[in-house]
């Protein structure tokens, strides 16, 4: 195989005199000087939070107002740091979405314990629960870092999505077609 | 009032006290500038929150100056002043506090002999300094010199490796370039001997320099003498255990050197000390061959307003030097311990004794 020598050039004595790279080194930190500064002055200025950011998980209504949730308990059962805590309930008799059967009477997230591992979220049949885009959250006790259901209905808000499942399978059950 | 400025003692202690504080103040905002350069050197803003109540809320001027930085060297001292002071056990009590102070007093006493501009009346010129002796320059080589025995002392006392480490590296450092600097330092007082009667006075080399060369080129020896001024730098860079000679205290491979055991004030000694140090070497440099207080082809009027003007060409230089200091910090990385003995022994004395030769060749043809 051809080798291949690489000629290097001896230096000559000002380059060895270490002057000149001095000399360049010195260039390059003073153009720095009057690049602007990339630091992020945190309190008063924010991050942009990335569309898929694993933030504090929430919970989300669908479009029509109806909690998301059934309570099926996946996300509990799923949860690696058993942060989540559920109490499932019959939805009364008088309320609209009757339909649906389940839902949860009492939904607690440990936020001491979430690891934002998002296992909850990829877990959930309804995607009623949601890593949205808060990063810090503090709080001054440990029942203030545990979110009850109201808390994380508020922090969740609403999803857009399309589909209106529970809306198309009470149409097909008024139809006469309870096994849509 | 006349008879207090006519009485010698309480004039040279308003005047003693005043270039005190003038050169504390520099030390405490060096400290700043360091911080700011070397953030903005790497992309950030450095210290930008310290604000005080009153200045700091001024509609335009307030944010500014917070933003600068500028109430940052107050709330520094003040932190150091309320500290706890703690010490460890294993430490030789007595070297331990002393150390600090030892490095502390020979920076703040070399200042006594720096002149730092000129009073012109009608009888003649009169320098401003402390102390306008005629062995100044040696004074200022012993004196500073003596500031390595507080590190060596905290090295030792603090009874621990890593100090003791930075104390040796120290000792051997400050031995290496003392021999460069004093060599470099020669051609410059054989050079200026016509004008000065051969005196180590450091006023008389300063105004020599005030000339120039066939009313053109002003006489000040950084021009005809850039080794010489090289060498020196370089030496001044070690003298005051500066990066890229931050030997003592390699923060990467020493934890912090000699200062490592330190906390609270006797940490703030040191670091006073070694600014100082700068400050006090940038002025020696800008005295000996940046021209002092000349400006070149501008002569400077009498009266008060040249003695202040003097005073502020020679703040001026020094400010411009202690940028370089801190410039070339944020930019080298340290040399290893024996590339440093090295440049010191191998190349810089060689260099100074070559340049002292070529000196007193050249001195010798001109003066024939």
């Amino acid at each position: 195989m051809a080798t291949k020598v690489v000629e290097r050039k001896p230096l000559s004595i000002w380059e060895r005199s270490y002057l000149p790279q001095i000399v360049g080194g010195l260039k390059i930190t003073f153009k720095n000087m009057f690049k602007p500064t990339v630091t992020l002055e945190y309190p008063e200025e924010r991050p942009e939070i990335p569309p898929g950011y694993r933030g504090v998980p929430t919970l989300v209504r669908d479009p029509n107002g109806r909690e998301k949730c059934v309570s099926c308990q996946l996300c509990e059962f799923v949860c690696p740091p058993k942060a989540i805590r559920i109490t499932p309930g019959e939805i009364p008799e008088e309320s609209e979405s009757r339909h649906v059967e389940k839902g949860p009477q009492e939904f607690e997230i440990n936020m001491l314990r979430c690891i934002y591992c998002g296992l909850c979220q990829e877990v959930c049949p309804e995607e009623a629960i949601w890593l949205q885009d808060i990063y810090s959250f503090t709080g001054y006790s440990r029942e203030e870092m545990v979110n009850d259901k109201q808390k994380l209905y508020e922090l969740g808000g609403t999803l857009p999505d399309p589909y209106y499942k529970w809306d198309r399978k009470k149409q097909a059950e008024l139809e006469g077609n309870p096994h849509h | 009032m006349d008879f207090i400025l006519e009485n010698p003692l309480i004039l040279a202690l308003i005047k003693s006290l005043l270039v005190v504080g003038v050169v504390m103040g520099m030390a405490a905002y060096a400290v700043l500038a360091e911080r700011k350069v070397c953030g903005w050197i790497q992309g950030r803003p450095g210290p930008n929150r310290t604000k005080l109540p009153l200045l700091g809320d001024l509609p335009i001027i307030g944010p500014f100056l917070t933003r600068l930085g500028i109430f940052q060297p107050m709330a520094d001292g003040l932190k150091f002043l309320v500290k706890e002071e703690p010490t460890p056990g294993h430490v030789k009590r007595f070297y331990y506090v002393l150390a600090p102070i030892v490095s502390f007093i020979p920076a703040m006493t070399t200042m006594t002999v720096l002149p730092f501009g000129l009073w012109k009346t009608a009888d003649g010129v009169q320098p401003l300094v402390l102390a306008n002796i005629d062995i100044g320059i040696l004074f200022i080589l012993a004196v500073s010199s003596l500031g390595v025995y507080g590190i060596i002392l905290a090295g030792w006392a603090s009874n621990s490796k890593y100090p003791f480490l930075g104390g040796i590296r120290a000792s051997a450092q400050m031995i290496s370039y003392e021999l460069a600097m004093g060599l470099s330092l020669l051609p410059v007082f054989m050079w200026f001997a016509p004008e000065t009667g051969g005196s180590l006075n450091l006023f008389n080399i300063v105004q020599a320099q005030g000339n120039h060369y066939w009313n053109v080129i002003p006489q000040w020896t950084v021009f005809f003498q850039p080794l010489g001024a090289l060498i020196f730098l370089v030496s001044l860079f070690a003298e005051t255990n500066r990066a890229p000679f931050d030997m003592p205290e390699s923060e990467t491979d020493l934890v912090a050197g000699f200062n490592t055991e330190y906390g609270a004030f006797k940490f703030g000694l040191f670091f006073l000390g070694e600014y100082t140090h700068i400050i006090i070497g940038s002025g020696v440099f800008v005295a000996l061959f940046l021209g002092g207080w000349n400006l070149p082809w501008i002569g400077l009027p009498a009266g008060i307003l040249g003695a202040v003007l003097s005073v502020l060409v020679f703040l001026v230089k020094t400010c411009a030097l202690i940028f370089l200091f801190i410039w070339v910090r944020w930019t080298l990385p340290r040399f290893r311990y024996d590339q440093v003995m090295n440049l010191g022994w191998k190349k810089l004395l060689p260099l100074a004794v070559a340049n002292f030769v070529l000196y007193l060749i050249l001195i010798a043809l001109i003066e024939s």
